[in-house]
């Protein structure tokens, strides 16, 4: 077991645990924030996306001992009330099923218009193709990005 | 899960005591209707429940209208359509509609099973009648409030938007209302409204639960957090039906955070501060398994099984005419069909917290199926049900796989053995190897066509693992799993001759409902084969079934309106081909067609799917097209990659590396046409799915002439 103090969502909180011990879990066991999802622990499915330093990030790989000072962003922390233009876009196109895969989604959708802010289809379908959705939100995810761009879905 | 047809029954509304300030309104069903025997193996309720002061809608003097909805929300979206059933009939205004998930409860009883859970494609079904009455009194209630208040007669007075109204134009909140009407009567009969009048129902509204699932703080499950509590990971043998011999924990006691390690039926959990240090003291186990009978199976032996079964005689599902005497006149056209099995893969892994005291138990679970988790629980504990009380979380999927209570006993054996709140987490690799799988079956087909090429003979044999025998005993009929044969006896076509035979033989692999069932398998199976008879008979597809469905109108109606909004007929681009397929299923009716080309690699892609949809009377129009783009997906991943293998005894698959998924680059683009209708609602969640495989498979037969009489869709050889 080791100390480590992470960065999350602008607040300092000092953990305990083994140095292997994945992002995901000190964020959802120790820091107590479980909006970030665990899907499957191989960054095959994109639910538990993090942004580190704003880079899209699989925290269910990354150990807790790589993390460092590196800001860490959940969504809890992506806006403080829902106002982010990607969580109003969700809203607006009724995205969300069941919902679980969300968090992830929105993250990795959020460093995508951050980075490109008008993407285009193929753009959305290299950004997006590491998040699962077993609902089959895909086309309603599409067109929430392309509405948060300020475009129209294509 | 497929519901049976509802008996007639009376309803009774009462009115609970105001709680705080407000108007409680509650709603029992006295003679539910059963299935099999779901109550005694739920714990559900037997003859007249007792009055439990539980509500279904609670009205507050700050004007919010607060539903309890007793069905679970997976995705489907129940968690705004039973609140708009309610808020129609109330007049509510529709901004200060709010929902809580119920308790269990056998007040909560799904009218449909008899027991409260949410499957089949039935919760607004179930719950239409008896949420709009309850809506409907209490909007009585807070008229007469009005009326009395006023001196006015209740006949001049009107509701809309949260508030009573008289002719004279002064009017009152419900909020400043609910402390008188809470101490009227409640109407024995209340007056549903004429649907022509209805101003919510039917229209398109976004979801209730949207802002929480996209701002982290939707509750799921896995969520659960609780003082004191433990986090539980759980190894079982990796072969089903194995056990236990030894085990070494001296070296996953040492892991940092493990406090426990202990027995359960299922396996040997590790028990600790978090799941991390959880899951590193499973890993450091040193289990010597009891592997028992199956460990020698595999999908090719399972398979050759299956092969000979279906030629024993079998429980009959359908005999029209004569039967197969019938094949022996005109050409005859056979075929096998085989499907694999297939693992759910619920976003969320099961899970499920339990803390188990003395006095009582209290469970966090996302279940599709709270009677069972409750009963489950009590068993367990030898408390009495009513001292387990179930706390219904958001389910992160459930396609089925949550109707299952073994997550639940883990939690329960795991705190009882601990004497702390433990939460049991599954890994992915738990999650698919651990399932209760669709089942794998093996099919013989033939049909024989007169000299018009239409069908005089059809004959379906289907030979595979029963669901209904381990989860419903009581269910089958002469040894007849109907949810078997659905699919492929209960087809809507004419044909004179008809026959489907079901062997039951179980393989040793745990079998469930996954979403929409069998119809999910024989949908593709029948299906393609009529897309085979069409074929043989040098007709059109469309045109073929066009014929066959000449006295099913709402089935033409599907049939043909996917067909014209797709253009059928019409030139696609170069590399372009389209295949149809017509399912019915839970009451609803869908055609779709699908558009798919073949590239360099062999691989199938689909670019579009028209669906038509016929559910009856519609609640909400976005989460129907919602539904049908997602059992769309669903059935599409499996169709195109879904398989689930068997070596050794055990499921060869683990995570999402080797069990695909359908992700964003290979999404179509979904049309999705919704039929005007005013007939009884059908199911939403589940029919969407079974006509994608076989339009897909059809299309690929249109693009190569090669006939996919197995799941998934494979070009070449694997």
């Amino acid at each position: 077991m080791a100390a480590f103090t992470l960065n999350v969502n602008g607040s300092a909180h000092t953990i305990d645990v083994a140095p292997d011990t994945p992002l995901l879990w000190a964020i959802r066991d120790n820091v107590g924030l479980t909006g970030t999802k665990f899907g499957c622990g191989m960054a095959l499915c994109g639910a538990c996306t993090v942004h580190l330093d704003g880079q899209p990030t699989r925290s269910c790989v990354t150990p807790v001992s790589a993390v460092g000072s590196k800001k860490i962003t959940t969504i809890e922390g992506l806006s403080p009330d829902s106002t982010h233009p990607v969580q109003q876009a969700w809203i607006a196109e009724d995205v969300p099923q069941c919902g679980y895969c969300q968090s992830g989604q929105i993250m990795s959708a959020a460093a995508l218009l951050a980075k490109t802010p008008h993407p285009t289809d193929e753009d959305i379908d290299a950004a997006m193709s590491g998040n699962i959705c077993r609902c089959g939100t895909y086309q309603r995810i599409r067109a929430a990005i392309h509405r948060a761009a300020g475009q129209a879905s294509t | 899960m497929s519901a049976p047809a509802a008996t007639s029954r009376r309803d009774f509304l009462r009115t609970g005591a105001t709680i705080g300030a407000g108007l409680v309104i509650a709603i029992y069903l006295p003679g539910c209707s059963r299935r099999g025997d779901a109550d005694e193996r739920a714990g559900a309720a037997s003859g007249d429940p007792p009055f439990a002061p539980n509500a279904f809608l609670r009205i507050g003097t700050d004007d919010s209208v607060t539903v309890i909805v007793g069905y679970s929300e997976m995705g489907q979206g129940v968690a705004t359509s039973i609140p708009m059933l309610v808020a129609e009939e109330l007049d509510a205004d529709w901004s200060k509609v709010k929902m809580e998930f119920a308790p269990a409860d056998k007040v909560y009883a799904n009218p449909l099973f008899g027991a409260q859970g949410t499957g089949g494609s039935t919760a607004v079904r179930g719950a239409w009648k008896p949420m709009s009455l309850a809506g409907a009194a209490a909007r009585e209630m807070l008229v007469a409030a009005a009326a009395a208040t006023w001196g006015v007669d209740a006949a001049s007075c009107s509701t809309k938007n949260g508030a009573v109204t008289h002719s004279s134009g002064k009017s009152l909140r419900y909020g400043q209302l609910v402390a008188k009407a809470a101490t009227l009567a409640v109407p024995s009969s209340p007056t549903l409204k004429d649907p022509k009048k209805r101003w919510l129902v039917g229209t398109p509204r976004r979801r209730l639960d949207t802002p929480a699932k996209t701002n982290g703080s939707a509750k799921f499950g896995i969520d659960t957090q609780l003082p004191g509590m433990l986090v539980a990971t759980v190894a079982r043998c990796p072969v089903f039906g194995g056990k236990v011999a030894k085990v070494d924990d001296a070296k996953a006691k040492t892991v940092p955070g493990v406090k426990h390690v202990v027995p359960l039926s299922s396996g040997v959990a590790v028990v600790a501060t978090g799941f991390w240090p959880a899951k590193q003291g499973r890993d450091a186990l040193a289990i010597t398994w009891d592997e028992g009978p199956f460990a020698g199976a595999s999908s090719e032996s399972i398979s050759r099984e299956l092969a000979k079964a279906v030629r024993q005689k079998g429980a009959v599902a359908r005999h029209d005419g004569a039967g197969a005497a019938s094949l022996a006149h005109g050409r005859k056209v056979s075929a096998v069909y085989e499907v694999p099995f297939l693992a759910h893969a619920t976003m969320e892994p099961m899970n499920c917290t339990a803390d188990v005291r003395a006095d009582g138990c209290d469970v966090w679970v996302p279940t599709q199926f709270q009677s069972k988790a409750q009963a489950t629980a009590a068993t367990i504990t030898g408390l009495p049900p009513e001292k387990v009380r179930v706390h219904t979380t958001f389910l992160g999927g459930g396609f089925g796989r949550r109707s299952e209570a073994d997550f639940v006993a883990e939690a329960v054996e795991a705190s009882k053995a601990v004497g702390a709140p433990v939460k049991v987490v599954w890994t992915r690799e738990d999650d698919m190897r651990h399932d209760f799988y669709r089942p794998a079956t093996y099919n013989t087909l033939e049909a024989s066509l007169g000299a018009n090429g239409m069908p005089v003979a059809y004959v379906h044999h289907v030979a595979g693992p029963s669901i209904m025998a381990r989860v419903f005993p009581g269910s089958l009929r002469n040894g007849l799993d109907s949810t078997n044969v659905e699919g492929s006896a209960d087809v809507a076509y004419d044909i004179p001759n008809f026959h489907v035979e079901f062997v039951r033989h179980e393989v040793g692999v745990p079998v469930g409902f996954w979403r929409s069932v069998g119809d999910s398998q024989n949908g593709f199976i029948t299906e393609s084969f009529i897309d085979e008879l069409a074929h043989a008979a040098g007709k059109d597809p469309y045109e073929f079934r066009k014929a066959l469905l000449a006295k099913a109108p709402r089935q033409l109606g599907v049939l043909d309106l996917a067909a014209e909004k797709a253009g059928w007929g019409t030139p696609l681009p170069s590399g372009q081909f389209r295949g149809i397929a017509m399912v019915d299923s839970y009451g609803s009716h869908v055609a779709e067609v699908a558009e798919i080309s073949i590239d360099a690699n062999q691989s199938v892609k689909v670019h579009r799917v028209v669906c038509a949809v016929d559910c009856g009377a519609v609640v909400n129009p976005l989460t129907i097209e919602a539904q049908m783009q997602s059992a769309i997906v669903y059935g599409l991943t499996a169709a195109l990659y879904g398989d689930i293998t068997i070596k050794d005894g055990r499921v060869t698959q683990g995570n999402f590396d080797s069990y695909r998924m359908l992700r964003m680059p290979e999404m179509p683009k979904i049309e999705v046409h919704i039929v005007p209708s005013t007939e009884a609602p059908g199911g939403v969640g589940e029919p969407g799915l079974p006509p994608i495989a076989p339009a897909v498979a059809n299309a690929v037969f249109a693009a190569t002439g090669k006939r996919s009489r197995t799941l998934p869709i494979r070009l070449t050889v694997a």
